[in-house]
């Protein structure tokens, strides 16, 4: 089910998350003329993480569109386009600003393949950021992941390392589906080696980060690497944990997740949406259904505390999963507590 | 206008005699603002509808037959019986789809546009939608964006008096062509019960569009006969009998155009009864087909919710 980047024998380079990035949507632009970015301060700003910077010189502003403050208008706009002939990469700069869209996500994109009888595609991806630790407060730090996911119709993609952020990219680009994309905005000053060479990761693909014996962590976007810090901690004390990274939440690889804790026995699930009703409680349950004789102990989810995320920064490291947090769970599941 | 007209008036019979489900919104009354502005279009140009939207599907150039067969949920619809009424779309002939999201589907057209400009296909793009719409903020936000790029776009405003069951100056503040002129769109307003009007109206925004002068903003004055959807038949709460008497009599535009054409010698009684007859057969012909085209399989439900 992996597909990690043993497969690929290149020199080792090393990229931030940003670079790759903004070398996915370079690359797919050359390879597709009918690909074009837009949003909020994406040309000559390049967002105001700098996510794009560069593009506009090389693609021109026809292709690298700044457009008003106007999420419903332009993420409206590219579905229409999506749906007669163009590939539109839009930027949202804060997920929390899906909300002003979230018609022309849910009932527009989502629904239009299947209203029509499978007539019409929308294939458009939708580029925004989640995460908080930034000192943002309430309306720019919410990761809103888990409400795209719920709807069908669209997929969502949440990279957790520079490689995957431009595998997975470049395959929500082709993919004839509405996609959202989720990046965390604490990951993309994030070094990692990236092959300089074509690839792209599958949509539904779970990666072991990973391999351990006695515990599997399923983790989602900075979340894994939260767990992979905890798994170091746990692996002086003697346990041994597995980190799973589903990488897309839809389509959701059930497949890797139930293999891995039938083989671990334990589980816990580390993601930033707020707890309630999210990603962890989906996943939990999965665990329940597939490997509920497996299990040693109950699943155990770990996300977001369910408050709007306070600006002090002593109230809001409080607010996100740490690896502390997860490394006390599973010495409490592995009974070592 | 004619098939319009009795396409529907077989939708509304099929509703009562409980051989068709779900919500269907009568266009009657109205048929010259789609007839109108569709004859101004190419085949290839596209459209947005609304949720009373079966008058640009027929105006665009849909068939009957698939039409029913949507409405009826048969797999031989338009949609394969997933759209139903309110989602009709006929991508052969640039339907993209009716809309039930009031001002839903205004960023679709408007995207359509902005294609067409970038594939330089030289095709517009018209956005229906009634005057309830002129609430909904993307409205506002896609013609702000339509007017700064140019768009092929022409926003078409059917101002039927009623949004639902209140009346126009219940919901809508201020002037209306005020709001596109606050943008620089250049507006029209038309009797939508006069197809020529329509029609010529239509023809110079189309034209503008085309000549990459940028949207254009038609409001069009018209009323629907019927209730807002087939089910609503006491209306005296919203609306008059006397007013609804007043509007069919005098001003149907089926009656007007006729009266046009009768008038000017270009008609004579007899042609009207023809037409009449071969299309209410034809329309008769496409309701039989339909009623007779099987349902979805069942696995069907699962199929299409990604591409
Ligand atoms: C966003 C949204 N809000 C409410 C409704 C419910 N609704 C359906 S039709 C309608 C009235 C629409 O009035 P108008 O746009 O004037 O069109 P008309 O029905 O008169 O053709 C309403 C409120 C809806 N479909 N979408």
């Amino acid at each position: 089910m992996s597909t990690r980047r043993d497969a690929v024998a290149a020199p080792v380079r090393e990229i931030t998350f940003a670079q790759a990035v903004r070398e996915a949507l370079a690359e797919e632009m050359r390879r597709d003329p009918t690909v074009f970015v837009m949003g909020e301060d994406v040309a000559e700003a390049g967002t105001p993480f700098k996510v794009l910077s560069g593009l506009v010189e090389e693609f021109g502003r026809e292709r690298v569109i700044d457009t008003p403050i106007s999420e419903a208008g332009f993420v409206g706009i590219a579905v229409g386009a999506a749906m007669t002939g163009l590939r539109p990469v839009v930027d949202i700069m804060f997920g929390d600003f899906l909300a002003l869209a979230m018609d022309q996500i849910a009932n527009q994109a989502a629904k239009v393949h299947y209203m029509s009888g499978g007539k019409l595609t929308v294939p458009l991806v939708i580029r925004t950021t989640m995460g908080a630790l930034r000192r943002s407060a309430a309306q720019h730090s919410q990761s809103l992941h888990a409400w795209v996911s719920h709807i069908p119709g669209l997929k969502v993609a949440l990279p957790s390392t520079p490689y995957d952020a431009k595998g997975l990219l470049k395959t929500a680009i082709r993919d004839p589906n509405p996609v959202v994309v989720f990046e965390d905005k604490m990951m993309y000053q994030v070094r990692d080696a990236v092959p300089a060479e074509e690839y792209t990761i599958p949509f539904g693909a779970a990666d072991v980060k990973r391999v351990g014996r006695d515990i599997t962590l399923v983790a989602t976007s900075s979340m894994v690497q939260v767990a992979l810090q905890a798994a170091a901690q746990l692996a002086e004390e003697g346990i041994s944990a597995e980190v799973v990274d589903p990488r897309t939440t839809v389509p959701l690889d059930a497949a890797t997740i139930i293999a891995s804790v039938r083989k671990t026995s334990r589980a816990i699930v580390i993601d930033e949406g707020y707890r309630s009703y999210g990603v962890t409680a989906e996943i939990a349950a999965l665990i329940a259904e597939g490997a509920f004789d497996h299990l040693d102990a109950p699943v155990r989810r770990l996300g977001a505390m369910d408050v709007p995320v306070p600006f002090s920064p002593v109230l809001e490291d409080r607010t996100v999963p740490t690896p502390e947090q997860v490394a006390a769970a599973a010495r409490e599941l592995c009974g070592v507590a | 206008m004619l098939r319009i007209r009795l396409f529907e008036e077989r939708v509304n019979s099929l509703y009562r005699s409980g051989k068709m489900e779900g919500l269907a919104h009568l266009y009657i009354g109205e048929e010259a603002v789609a007839v109108g502005v569709c004859q101004a279009l190419r085949e290839d140009d596209y459209i947005t509808s609304t949720h009373r939207g079966h008058g640009h599907c027929l105006a665009k150039g849909a068939s009957p037959a698939r039409m029913f067969a949507e409405l009826l949920g048969r797999v031989d619809g338009y949609c394969r019986g997933k759209g139903g009424s309110m989602h009709i779309a006929d991508q052969e002939r640039g339907n993209l789809g009716a809309n039930a999201i009031v001002g839903g589907s205004s960023g679709i057209a408007t995207g359509a546009a902005f294609s067409a400009q970038r594939r330089g296909s030289g095709q517009v793009a018209v956005c229906f939608f009634g005057e309830g719409a002129l609430g909904q903020g993307i409205l506002y936000e896609v013609m702000n964006i339509a007017a700064l790029w140019r768009l092929p776009v022409i926003y078409v405003c059917e101002n039927n008096l009623y949004t639902e069951y209140t009346p126009v100056r219940e919901t809508t503040a201020g002037s209306m062509r005020a709001r596109p002129e606050a943008f620089g769109i250049p507006t029209e307003e038309v009797d939508g019960q006069d197809v020529r009007a329509v029609f010529a109206a239509a023809a110079r925004a189309v034209a503008r569009a085309r000549a990459g002068e940028g949207p254009s903003f038609l409001l069009c004055h018209t009323y629907r006969f019927h209730g807002h959807h087939v089910g609503d038949v006491n209306r005296e709460y919203y609306r008059s009998k006397e007013e609804e008497e007043l509007w069919r009599t005098s001003r149907d535009p089926l009656r007007l155009l006729a009266g046009w054409l009768l008038e000017t010698g270009q008609a004579r009684a007899a042609d009207f009864e023809r037409l009449e007859a071969e299309i209410r057969a034809e329309v008769m012909a496409a309701e039989q087909t339909a009623l007779a085209a099987p349902f979805p399989d069942p696995s069907e439900v699962t199929r299409h919710v990604y591409a």
